[in-house]
C-alpha cells in the first residue's frame, strides 16, 4: 500500500514539475509577477472524464448532500453555530503548520492562541471564545496554498468523485495531511491514542461537508439555475478562489487582472 | 438694461444646465441597493418586480460593455451582424440572469464598507450583505466604470472575492472551445437560457 503511495506522489511530483517546465519555456509566463500568474491559464486536461465524475458528484449532491444539508439547516442556529465553530477550531492544526511554512508567524502565533483558548475555554472549540478578547479568526491555509506561496504551479485541473474540483498541486497538498501533516488524522487514524476512533476523523470531514453545503444551499442553487455550463462555472469559480487564498488577499484590485477590461470602451 | 439683464439671465440659466455633477461611485451603488431593497420588499407580483429590477440594471449596468467582455477574443471574430444578435441575446441572457439572482431575495441589508479607486477607469466600492438566518456575511465588491464621471456604470460584481463577469466568460469560453469556436452554438445556448 505504502509503495503505491509513493508511486503516486512520484508521478504527481513529476507532473508538477514538467507543467512548470512547460511553463517556464513560454517566454510570457516567465516574468514572475502577480499579473502575469494570473493570466496564465490551468490546464482541465481530462475534461472528457472531469465532466462525467462532475455528473457523478452532481446525482451524488442531489440524492445525499442536498437532501441533508436542507435537513442540517432545521437545526436550531445555536447547534449549527457550534459545530460550525468546532470544525473551525480543528481545521487550526492544519492551518498552524502551515502558517508557519508560508513565514507567517504572526498568524501562526494568533491561530495557536486561538486554539488553546477555544479548545479549553470555549469546551472544544464549540464557543469561539477567543474572539471575544479581541482574536478574532483568520483565514485557513492548507498544504496545497503552502505549495501556491512557494511558486509550484497548479497543474493539471482535475475533478474528483465526491471530494469535487482540484489540481494537482491541492491533491499533492492533501496527501500531505495523510503523511503527518494533520495532527487529528494523526490521532484518530495514522496512531492508536485510544482517546480517539478512526471514525471521529471520517464524520467530522462528512460534517464539514454538510456544514459547508448547508451553509451555501442558496448561492448552489443560483449557480445552477443561471449557468448555461455549470462545469466550467464551478471550475472557473474554483480556480479563482485558490488564487485568492494563495495571494492571502482580500484586496479585488490584485486578485483580478485588467488587461481584458482595458480594452473594452463603451463610454 | 433690462434687455441685457434677460440675456445675462438667459446665458446664466444655459450655463447651469450645462453644468454636470460627477457621481460618486458609491452613491450609485447606495442608491441601487436602496431602490432594490424597496422593490423586493414590496408586496408586488414576481413579474412586477422583475420588471422593476430589470429597469435598474439597464440604467446602471454597463451590459454591453460585460458582454463584449464575456466573450473574450472571440469578440474580435464577430461580422456586425453576429455582433448586433450577440448585443441583443446577451443582454436578455444578462437581465433573466441578474432579475433571477435577486428576486429571492425578499429584503438584502447591503452596507457600503469603503470605495477605492483604481485609476482613472474603474473605482472597486466594497459592501457587506449582512448575515440572515440562512446566509453567513458575505462580502462584496462592485467594479465600477468611471470613464464618464457623470455616469458611472456597474462592469462586475466580486462576491468574496470571486468574479462574476470571469465566471461567465471562462463559461463562453468553454461553450465555444467545446464546440469548434463557432458563435452559433453560443447563441443557441443563450437562446435556450432565455426561453427556459
Amino acid at each position: 500500500m505504502k509503495k503505491i503511495l509513493r508511486i503516486i506522489i512520484i508521478a504527481i511530483i513529476s507532473q508538477v514539475y514538467t507543467l512548470n517546465s512547460q511553463a517556464g519555456s513560454d517566454g510570457s509566463l516567465e516574468i514572475d509577477s502577480k499579473t502575469k500568474e494570473q493570466s496564465a491559464e490551468v490546464k482541465d486536461c481530462f475534461e472528457t472524464i472531469n465532466r462525467g465524475i462532475f455528473a457523478f458528484n452532481q446525482g451524488l449532491d442531489k440524492i445525499f448532500f442536498k437532501p441533508v444539508a436542507k435537513g442540517y439547516r432545521f437545526l436550531p442556529k445555536p447547534i449549527r453555530s457550534g459545530t460550525s465553530n468546532a470544525l473551525n477550531n480543528l481545521s487550526n492544526v492544519v492551518t498552524i503548520p502551515n502558517n508557519v511554512l508560508q513565514g507567517q508567524f504572526k498568524e501562526a502565533g494568533i491561530n495557536t492562541l486561538r486554539f488553546s483558548i477555544n479548545t479549553t475555554l470555549g469546551i472544544g472549540g464549540i464557543f469561539d471564545v477567543a474572539s471575544y478578547y479581541g482574536l478574532n479568526k483568520l483565514d485557513k491555509e492548507d498544504y496545497g496554498q503552502t505549495l501556491g506561496t512557494w511558486g509550484v504551479k497548479e497543474g493539471c485541473y482535475f475533478v474528483l468523485p465526491v471530494l469535487g474540483p482540484t489540481t494537482v498541486r491541492d491533491t499533492l497538498g492533501s496527501l500531505a495531511n495523510f503523511s503527518g501533516g494533520d495532527m487529528w488524522y494523526n490521532i484518530t487514524i495514522a496512531n492508536d491514542t485510544k482517546y480517539f476512533e478512526n471514525s471521529d476523523y471520517y464524520y467530522s470531514r462528512l460534517t464539514a461537508g454538510v456544514d459547508f453545503r448547508a451553509k451555501n444551499l442558496e448561492a448552489f442553487d443560483s449557480l445552477e439555475n443561471n449557468s448555461m455550463d455549470l462545469y466550467a462555472s464551478v471550475r472557473s469559480l474554483y480556480l479563482q478562489d485558490r488564487k485568492r487564498k494563495i495571494l492571502n488577499s482580500d484586496e479585488t484590485t490584485e486578485t483580478m487582472n485588467d488587461d481584458d477590461w482595458e480594452e473594452i470602451d463603451t463610454q | 438694461m433690462i434687455k441685457i439683464k434677460i440675456i445675462s439671465f438667459f446665458f446664466f440659466i444655459l450655463f447651469l444646465s450645462n453644468i454636470s455633477f460627477a457621481k460618486e461611485p458609491s452613491k450609485l451603488i447606495s442608491e441601487i441597493v436602496n431602490e432594490a431593497s424597496v422593490i423586493l420588499s414590496s408586496s408586488d407580483p414576481v413579474e412586477a418586480k422583475i420588471i422593476r429590477l430589470n429597469n435598474i440594471a439597464e440604467t446602471s449596468v454597463d451590459i454591453n460593455g460585460i458582454g463584449m467582455y464575456t466573450l473574450g477574443k472571440y469578440r474580435k471574430n464577430l461580422s456586425e451582424d453576429q455582433k448586433i444578435k450577440y448585443k441583443k441575446l446577451f443582454k436578455s441572457y444578462f437581465l433573466k440572469s441578474f432579475s433571477s439572482r435577486l428576486v429571492d431575495y425578499s429584503d438584502p441589508k447591503i452596507s457600503i464598507v469603503s470605495e477605492k479607486k483604481i485609476n482613472e477607469k474603474y473605482t472597486i466600492v466594497s459592501t457587506v450583505l449582512e448575515e440572515t438566518s440562512k446566509n453567513p456575511e458575505i462580502k462584496i465588491d462592485w467594479r465600477i466604470y468611471t470613464k464618464n464621471p457623470e455616469r458611472p456604470l456597474i462592469r462586475d460584481l466580486i462576491v468574496e472575492g470571486l468574479s462574476l463577469a470571469r465566471t461567465q466568460k471562462e463559461e463562453f469560453k468553454s461553450i465555444l472551445q467545446n464546440n469548434e469556436g463557432d458563435i452559433n452554438y453560443l447563441f443557441k445556448s443563450l437562446e435556450e437560457f432565455i426561453i427556459k
